[in-house]
């Protein structure tokens, strides 16, 4: 087998899809996550399990409505295709808004967790002090919840990496748009190229490897452990 | 002198606080009461932590709640200190960057020199580059209330910042909270269900109970309230008398203390001359006479005093408590035969023996 022959878009497309992603969940997750870890609301259990139904629905369920919901005569779909002149399936954009939702547990749970940790306490501290809740929010709470913000990254990035079902479902198979590394190894593996699916699966094991070993070693390390 | 108003109508599951209270804002006042009674939950609202939806909360010409109005001012925009009982210390900050927190935040006066005059006060100098878990509780509390401090509150609130101490730390903490007065000169609402440990520095006291405020005045006035022994505890029932010292017995080893033309005797203690000495007698610990034995009885504190009222003891249906006046309020339990036997009358005159006295520091 020869490694100059590998095609290296999938990867680079897969690194570039989990970046945007975690980056969108970020922004979309830590509003939710502090919401779901302050509020008292009787609707929070039905906000939380519509966030964790990614974890147990099958993908291509998912995929199946995003893709009628994202597709030219989708809700969402129809109006940006006029606007843009394309719809949102089978695109670069298509994709992150699909993974943006399968990741979303990913994200949101270690964050709600790591703000139920640091409660209210310190916060009333901090607004005692002159600290606005914003403030209060940036320089207390963020910081306490450090851990919480490390693990959702990592397993957001890394979970999106992995992804299959959704993508091919949204995305499909677009060379250099939306083949990403888990299809480029399903194709492979059904051209019966088992020399490629190796590398590629090799390669996306040991890098999960890294990252959740990593995440594990910073987490114990980290000087501030609230619960 | 600020005058603080307040009306806090807040329902909990359970619990009901419907407190109102008129208070000048000056030295130490200590708000009392047992467990559950509402007192921190007072103190949470005089903060602005919580929000009663009918409240209502003056300070001198500023309104900082007022519900009709829909007027609500942020805890972060309040010039208080709050000192939790928990501390609250930022563990992710050292000793300094705690200081600095709400240091940064507060509104800078210049040329100050706050922030050395409050380290060397609460003895932190050492400290600052610790991590709070590397301190001890009595530290610990000794870097909240330096941190508290030094947002130039104007209203220091204290949520039983000695609950959490042993006996050992809860002294060593003391002296601290009366360098707060004697030097700062800061407002303080102080929270306790523990009155023995702060009554030296207590200059207004409010008793709460069941979410109201059912006494507020001088310390003096409060202890003199009917039912006080319910809430203070028996050890406690009795009276506060503020003294001068007026001089030093050698001879017999008494150091004299004087208060409204009257003068108590008490075994002789390091105290300087002319300074003010708190002292608690325990209502049990006084003895009524109608006629003056003075010359033969070995009790050596018999003062001349009026009645004023009398009624039965809470604790104990074969006493009564005997509210006298000495020049200031003083509380007797003697036994109710003893009362039907010298046939006591408000107004009458008697003399009251003290057989104990004890200073209010030094109580535990």
């Amino acid at each position: 087998m020869n490694f100059s022959d590998l095609d290296y878009q999938p990867i680079i497309l897969t690194l570039h899809l989990a970046a945007v992603t975690v980056l969108v969940l970020l922004i979309i997750g830590v509003p939710i996550s502090w919401w779901l870890a302050h509020t008292r609301v009787r609707c929070r259990p039905v906000i939380e399990a519509i966030v964790a139904l990614p974890l147990v629905l099958p993908p291509t369920v998912l995929g199946f409505y995003l893709l009628i919901l994202l597709g030219p005569n989708g809700w969402i779909g129809k109006p940006v295709a006029t606007i843009t002149g394309s719809p949102l399936s089978f695109s670069f954009t298509g994709l992150v808004i699909a993974s943006t939702f399968y990741s979303l547990p990913f994200v949101v749970q270690p964050l709600h967790s790591a703000f139920e940790a640091v409660g209210k306490d310190p916060l009333e501290a901090a607004w005692t002090l002159g600290a606005s809740k914003w403030n209060a929010f940036w320089t207390i709470a963020s910081p306490l919840a450090l851990r919480g913000y490390i693990t959702a990254v990592v397993l957001g990035f890394a979970h999106t990496l992995g992804e299959f079902g959704v993508v091919l479902m949204v995305g499909g198979s677009i060379p250099g748009k939306t083949k990403v590394l888990s299809i480029e190894i399903y194709d492979r593996v059904e051209i019966l190229d088992y020399g490629h699916a190796h590398v590629l699966s090799v390669g996306l094991l040991l890098f999960s490897f890294l990252v959740l070993f990593v995440v594990y070693s910073i987490n114990r390390r980290l000087p501030v452990r609230i619960s | 002198m600020n005058q603080l108003s307040a009306k806090f109508k807040l329902a909990f599951p359970g619990f009901m606080l419907n407190a109102e209270l008129e208070v000048p804002v000056q030295g130490f006042t200590v708000l009392f009461g047992p467990s559950g009674s509402g007192k921190t939950t007072f103190l949470r609202c005089l903060s602005g932590l919580e929000r009663a939806p009918k409240g209502f909360l003056k300070i001198g010409e500023d309104i900082w709640q007022d519900e009709k109005r829909k007027i609500f001012l942020p805890v972060h925009e309040r010039p208080i200190g709050y000192v939790f009982q928990d501390t609250r210390l930022f563990p992710h900050l050292s000793v300094e960057g705690n200081l600095h927190y709400g240091f940064k935040r507060r509104v800078p006066e210049k040329g100050e020199a706050l922030f050395n005059q409050v380290v060397e006060i609460m003895g932190l100098g050492s400290l600052l580059n610790r991590r709070p878990n590397k301190l001890s509780g009595g530290e610990k509390q000794r870097v909240a209330l330096a941190r508290a401090l030094l947002t130039r509150p104007r209203l220091l609130l204290m949520d039983e910042p000695l609950a959490a101490l042993d006996a050992k730390r809860k002294r060593e903490i003391l002296p601290y909270l009366q360098r707060l007065q004697s030097e700062l000169r800061i407002p303080v609402f102080y929270v306790t269900h523990s009155l023995n440990e702060v009554l030296q520095l207590v200059d207004t006291m409010l008793l709460m109970e069941q979410g109201k405020i059912i006494a507020a005045g001088p310390v003096a006035d409060v202890f003199s309230h009917p039912e006080i022994g319910i809430h203070v505890g028996h050890s406690l029932v009795g009276s506060v008398l503020d003294t001068i010292v007026d001089r030093q017995d050698i001879d017999f080893q008494l150091t004299v203390l004087k208060f409204k033309d009257q003068t108590l005797y008490v075994p002789r203690r390091d105290v300087t001359i002319g300074g003010r000495l708190r002292v608690h007698i325990r209502a049990e610990d006084v003895a009524l006479a109608v006629a003056p034995i003075q010359d033969q009885t070995s009790v050596l504190n018999v003062l001349a005093a009026r009645v004023l009222d009398t009624s039965p003891s809470p604790e104990d249906d074969c006493k009564v408590e005997v509210r006298l006046d000495i020049g200031c309020p003083l509380l007797a339990t003697i036994t109710r035969k003893s009362l039907a036997h010298l046939n006591l009358q408000p107004g009458q005159n008697v003399y009251a023996h003290i057989k104990a006295i004890r200073m209010a520091h030094e109580l535990n």
